[in-house]
C-alpha cells in the first residue's frame, strides 16, 4: 500500500485518505457577471492530463485536514504534498 | 429488572469479556469520561487563558498530547484539541473555558458521548495493536505522550501512548463502533493471553 505523507501527521497508509478533485480551482471573482458557458467551465471542466496534476486530498481517518498534492495520474505516485495556501511546488517529471 | 433510565456505557455489556483477559493484555473501559472538543487559533489571544484553565499549554506538535494530572489534552489538528476530564466535570469545565475564551473566536463543544475510552495495558498491548494498525508504536517511534488518530481494524480510533515502554495505551473509539472494537480486541488477544 502506498504511504501518503500528511503535512501534519506524517506518512500514513493510503486508506486513511480521500481524494477531493483538482486543486487551485478558484471561485469566480464576479459570479454575477458569468455567462452560462463560463459557469459550465468553472463547475464541470477539469484538467485531465497524463502526468502530474495538483489535487486536493483529505486525511479523513486522521487529522481530517485538507491539503494539496501533486499526483502523477499515470503511476498514481504522489510526487509532492503541500499545505493549503502554500504555492504548488515544482516537480520533476 | 434493570432501571431503563440508568446510564449505560457503550461497552457495559463487554465488561466481563474484557475483564477475563489476563496475562499479557489487560483492557478496561473508562466509561463516561468528559470529552470536550476545542477549536481555536493556537497563536491567538484565547490560547493563553485556555491554557491557564487547563493548567497546561495546548500541544502544538502534531500527534502529541499533554496531561496536567486532571486533564489530558490531545492534539487532533492544528486548531483542534480533545480535552479528557473526569466523568461529570463537563458543565463546570465548559463554563470555565467559555469564560476564558470570552468574545474571542473559538469553540468548546461537549462530545463526551461521541467516543468511549478503553485503557489497554500489559506487555502484549503493543503486539495486539499491531494486529490491526499500521502505526509504529515502538517507544522509539511513539514515545510517551504520542497521540495518533488512525484506523484500527478498519475502525477510526485515537491511540494515546501513556508510558515509555509501550505497555499502557488509552484508546478512544466511537460509541457506535465500540462493540465491534471490543469483539475484535477479545478475538485478537486470544493468542496473547493465558487460558483461563
Amino acid at each position: 500500500m502506498q504511504l501518503i505523507r500528511c503535512p501534519w501527521c506524517g506518512s500514513r497508509e493510503e486508506v486513511e485518505f480521500h481524494y477531493g478533485g483538482q486543486a487551485h480551482v478558484s471561485y469566480p471573482e464576479n459570479p454575477a457577471e458569468l455567462s452560462d458557458a463560463e459557469w459550465a467551465r468553472y463547475v464541470f471542466f477539469r484538467a485531465n492530463p497524463r502526468g502530474p496534476l495538483a489535487e486536493r486530498w483529505v486525511h479523513a481517518a486522521g487529522c481530517r485536514r485538507w491539503f494539496n498534492a501533486v499526483r502523477d495520474t499515470s503511476t498514481h505516485e504522489l510526487l509532492a504534498v503541500y499545505r493549503i495556501g502554500e504555492p504548488q511546488p515544482e516537480v520533476a517529471r | 429488572m434493570a432501571d431503563p433510565r440508568a446510564r449505560r456505557s457503550p461497552l457495559a455489556g463487554w465488561a466481563p469479556q474484557l475483564q477475563a483477559l489476563n496475562g499479557a493484555i489487560r483492557a478496561q473501559e473508562l466509561p463516561f469520561l468528559t470529552q470536550l472538543n476545542l477549536r481555536l487559533d493556537s497563536g491567538g489571544p484565547a490560547a493563553d487563558p485556555v491554557a491557564k484553565v487547563l493548567g497546561v499549554s495546548l500541544p502544538t506538535v502534531p500527534c502529541t498530547s499533554v496531561g496536567s494530572g486532571v486533564y489530558e489534552v490531545l492534539w487532533l489538528g492544528p486548531d483542534e484539541w480533545l480535552i479528557l476530564a473526569p466523568a461529570g466535570s463537563a458543565p463546570e469545565l465548559m463554563i470555565a473555558l467559555r469564560e476564558a475564551i470570552g468574545s474571542e473566536h473559538a469553540a468548546v463543544t461537549d462530545v463526551s458521548a461521541q467516543r468511549t475510552t478503553v485503557q489497554l495495558s500489559g506487555p502484549g498491548a503493543r503486539e495486539l495493536l499491531a494486529k490491526g494498525c499500521a502505526i509504529d508504536l515502538h517507544p522509539a517511534a511513539s514515545p510517551e505522550g504520542s497521540c495518533v488518530q488512525t484506523l484500527l481494524a478498519q475502525t477510526g480510533i485515537i491511540i494515546v501512548v501513556r508510558d515509555g515502554t509501550a505497555t499502557d495505551f488509552l484508546l478512544l473509539v466511537r460509541s457506535s463502533f465500540a462493540e465491534y472494537f471490543a469483539a475484535w480486541l477479545v478475538d485478537a488477544s486470544v493468542e496473547l493471553t493465558e487460558p483461563a
